[in-house]
């Protein structure tokens, strides 16, 4: 059943650009699945780890301006995202050697302050990042040879990148490493009496999420060919907790339904709806009261009831009357 | 003989309170010892003390010989000590099999590895079956742990500490909460663990403690106030103080 | 010297706006440990209801600021007994909820007082200046200084001297003892959150003539005051009092001084901390 769902998905997602009526609508689509890469990295702690972090934007947007520094002073696209991806990294690991400090609250806020932190400096150190105004990119990668100029063609690299993380993030919460993780979230006294390295198993953890941010973000930045610090505001940390929790956490599918949710509500229901910021609070609200998993785990368990109530309907027909 | 473990001077305070006041106490290889005593008499500290969950204000505590005083508590279970709590706390929404995989888990290299899938790895799994099947819960393995009895959670977790092959093995309370027929079948498992494993336990419960120990170890506000035999320790008028004075 | 002066009493009027939007903040996590992300909504909404209060029905400064707390208080009461007691325990859940709210009210907030800033004026009576010792001072911000010292004193009463502070603190210490003691937990739950919310409003309306009053102070608020309860720590008071004052300070000579590094020099102290003393300076647990 989940395996024809999958299919399904992959399929509807791969012809996309035929079916979905224009340009506006496949770069919608390429948000969503750079959200949904964002997202599914956060989940990684917030899931998998059981740490909240609202600070993530700032590793997102430490990537996008590796990229745009390095395009800016003359670098290669390929050299730009390698810097990208380097100082992401190395700035990730020096959040999780702050931050894991503590867990619960404490890794929240101190996760907050380091995204303040390097949102301020987006902000403030104008000589480096252009301040408020930005900077931009005059062209995006021509990957062996495929030029990402025209939306449909970057899309497609998105849905690449979207696949690939999913691969990793499943083969990832699967593994021994990965049992290890969700130990160290449920019962991390009891993980360090069996053995576990519980600070290591987290360190890695962070620097595994700090990547796929990091990936996110270097798409986010090409896909607008611009940054600011904006991106990196709480805000941004927040909405991307946001969908995590909303679309189900601890599950591979629902931080890509919590990312379509905001951004369609962000980019097509602000078109028709003049307080979308208000309806999608409301829909925050109304899962926590009724969905409390989640989109993807509550949508799963109405099916589950639906079927059941079915099967038992069909199995004593005979009843009532 | 080196001792299994041995306890020199250990001293612990929690802000103004002397929890643990200089024990003394060596447990010889395959020995059964049992420590009891009245509740707040610092029992649990003192095993907390002994894996390294808490890090003691004086004296030092060794593993067969080695000091392990600095040690951080992960590294003790490398080294074949393992523990069971007082209050359960193994992994609830977790299948029987996949809580003992952890404790298997714990001691491999394979704990670092992201990419092989933990579920298809068929040595780690057999011998989880058996850990198990020696508790005689083979026929609940994919049950989740959140829809097992007490008694059964109890066998679980001594079926995860035996799994690591530790040559210590510190007990907490491992009878507690159970009904008659419990203690029973957690009595037997304890009785046939092999001497290979040297045994310490805290227990409450003298009728069900006093058939395994040979030594007894009596606490008492932090110290341990009286030490011996069995006989010795039933017999001593402090033990009678402690128990049935006041 | 004058400059000095001025960032000084700016930093000590921050520093107890501060006092009243945190001291709520940090009693809702301390007792609950619920991290309230609508705290700062409550301070936005009180700022807008009583500069409407002031602006078009010509309410009194301060009665208005007693209203404004009072309408936000039972905002807040209605939150927990509601949404929030349904999820206790549920970390995830009351983060995307009280975020989520935040949200409704922000966009509410727009909605109903648009774009436009609104800027309040300190009342009559405190508009001028005073003189102390042969320095002008604003007697407005003297005035917030004040007032967040008599608070400050009136909070430390109700939890230290009265029988509902000596509860609030035992909750704060270990709910389930409380609990077995006869604690009616969850009323102390709905007293302690109006308290804090109204206390948040009240700080909107006081900050109002200073900050004005915008769409996005919710968010502009809400990280300060985080900083001064971590700093602080937790469910302690003189914590709250003391981060407040700390952060102020860090803050407005750190904008004077460092514009660039504005956001470093206010949130490093901040990581430092955190990172050599989980529990905050005061905190009696780790968060």
């Amino acid at each position: 059943m989940k395996r024809l769902a999958f299919a399904a998905a992959l399929i509807l997602f791969a012809t996309a650009p035929f079916w979905v009526g224009g340009s506006f609508y496949v770069n919608i689509l390429s948000q969503i699945l750079i959200g949904a890469i964002f997202a599914l990295s956060l989940d990684v702690l917030v899931g998998y780890a059981g740490l909240i972090s609202l600070g993530h934007a700032g590793l997102f947007g430490v990537a996008a301006y590796g990229v745009a520094i390095a395009l800016n002073a003359g670098l290669g696209h390929l050299a730009a995202v390698a810097i990208g991806l380097g100082l992401a990294l190395a700035v990730t690991a020096l959040f999780a050697v702050l931050a894991l400090r503590t867990t619960g609250i404490g890794f929240m806020m101190i996760t907050l302050a380091l995204g303040q932190i390097l949102w301020g400096l987006a902000y403030r150190w104008v000589d480096l990042t252009n301040g408020d105004n930005g900077l931009g990119a005059s062209s995006r990668p021509t990957p062996f040879g495929f030029s990402l100029a025209a939306p449909v063609a970057f899309y497609y690299a998105t849905l690449i990148a979207v696949c690939l993380a999913l691969v990793a993030i499943a083969v990832f919460t699967r593994s021994a490493f990965g049992a290890s993780l969700k130990g160290t979230r449920d019962q991390p006294r009891r993980m360090t009496a069996l053995g576990y390295h519980v600070w290591m198993i987290r360190f890695f953890a962070f620097l595994f999420s700090g990547f796929w941010s990091a990936i996110a973000g270097i798409l986010f930045f090409y896909y607008n060919q611009f940054i600011s610090p904006h991106a990196l505001a709480l805000s941004a940390s927040a909405e991307v907790l946001l969908m995590v929790i909303a679309g189900g956490s601890a599950t591979l599918y629902g931080p890509v339904a919590g990312a379509a949710l905001v951004v369609v509500m962000k980019s097509v229901a602000s078109a028709y709806i003049a307080r979308w910021n208000f309806a999608l609070g409301a829909i925050f609200v109304a899962i926590v009261l009724f969905m409390p998993e989640g989109l993807v785990p509550g949508t799963q368990r109405l099916l589950r009831r639906g079927f059941n109530a079915q099967r038992s309907r069909a199995s004593a027909p005979a009843e009532g009357g | 003989m080196t001792t299994a473990l041995e306890l020199k001077g250990l001293d612990k305070s929690f802000g103004g309170l002397r929890v643990t006041k200089g024990v003394d106490l060596a447990v010889v290889p395959g020995e059964r010892r049992l420590i009891i005593g009245p509740n707040g008499a610092g029992k649990t500290t003192l095993f907390n003390l002994i894996t390294g969950e808490t890090k003691p204000d004086r004296g030092s505590v060794a593993l067969f010989g080695a000091d392990i005083t600095g040690l951080p508590s992960r590294r003790r279970a490398h080294l074949g000590m393992a523990r069971t709590y007082q209050i359960i706390t193994l992994f609830p929404k977790d299948t029987l099999l996949h809580n003992v995989m952890l404790s298997l888990l714990g001691l491999t290299a394979l704990r670092w590895n992201p990419w092989t899938r933990l579920d298809r790895n068929e040595a780690l799994r057999e011998r989880a079956r058996a850990a198990l099947a020696a508790v005689g819960l083979s026929h609940l393995a994919e049950r989740p742990l959140a829809q097992t009895s007490y008694g059964e959670r109890r066998r679980v977790e001594i079926a995860m500490a035996l799994s690591q092959n530790p040559r210590l093995l510190l007990l907490d309370e491992p009878f507690a909460g159970l009904s008659i027929d419990e203690r029973r079948d957690v009595q037997k498992l304890l009785f046939n663990i092999p001497r290979e494993v040297t045994l310490v336990m805290i227990e409450h419960d003298m009728d069900t403690a006093l058939d395994l120990a040979a030594r007894i170890s009596v606490m008492h506000f932090g110290e341990i106030v009286v030490d011996g035999t069995r006989a010795e320790v039933v017999a001593h008028p402090k033990t009678k103080e402690i128990y049935l004075g006041e | 010297m004058s400059l000095w002066l001025i960032l000084t009493v700016n930093s000590v009027t921050l520093g107890g706006l501060l006092f009243l939007l945190s001291a709520g903040f940090s009693l809702i996590f301390g007792l609950m440990r619920i991290p309230n992300l609508t705290h700062g909504s409550f301070f936005m909404l009180g700022a807008y209801l009583g500069a409407s209060l002031v602006l078009y029905y010509q309410v009194d400064f301060w009665l208005a600021a007693l209203a404004a707390a009072v309408l936000v208080a039972v905002f807040g009461g209605v939150l927990e007994r509601f949404v929030l007691r349904r999820l206790a325990g549920a970390e995830q859940a009351q983060v995307l909820v009280t975020l989520g709210v935040s949200f409704m009210v922000a966009d509410l907030c727009l909605m109903v007082w648009t774009g436009d800033p609104l800027s309040i004026d300190p009342p009559e009576a405190l508009s001028g200046a005073a003189r102390i010792l042969g320095l002008t001072f604003s007697s407005f911000r003297l005035a917030i200084i004040f007032v967040a010292l008599v608070i400050a004193a009136a909070l430390w009463l109700l939890l230290d001297g009265t029988r509902l502070g000596a509860m609030i603190r035992a909750g704060v210490d270990d709910p389930q003892m409380a609990r077995v003691c006869g604690i009616r937990v969850s009323h102390l739950f709905t007293i302690v959150f109006c308290l804090g919310a109204g206390l948040a409003g009240f700080a909107g309306m006081m900050g109002g003539p200073i900050l004005s009053v915008y769409p996005g102070l919710d968010s502009d608020m809400l990280p300060l005051a985080l900083v001064v309860v971590i700093l602080g720590g937790t469910g302690s008071l003189l914590g709250s009092l003391v981060g407040s004052f700390v952060v102020g300070f860090l803050y407005n000579f750190g904008q004077a001084l460092v514009p660039e590094l504005a956001y470093f020099v206010l949130f490093l102290p901040m990581v430092l901390i955190l990172v050599a003393r989980p529990q905050g300076l005061f905190g009696r647990r780790a968060p």
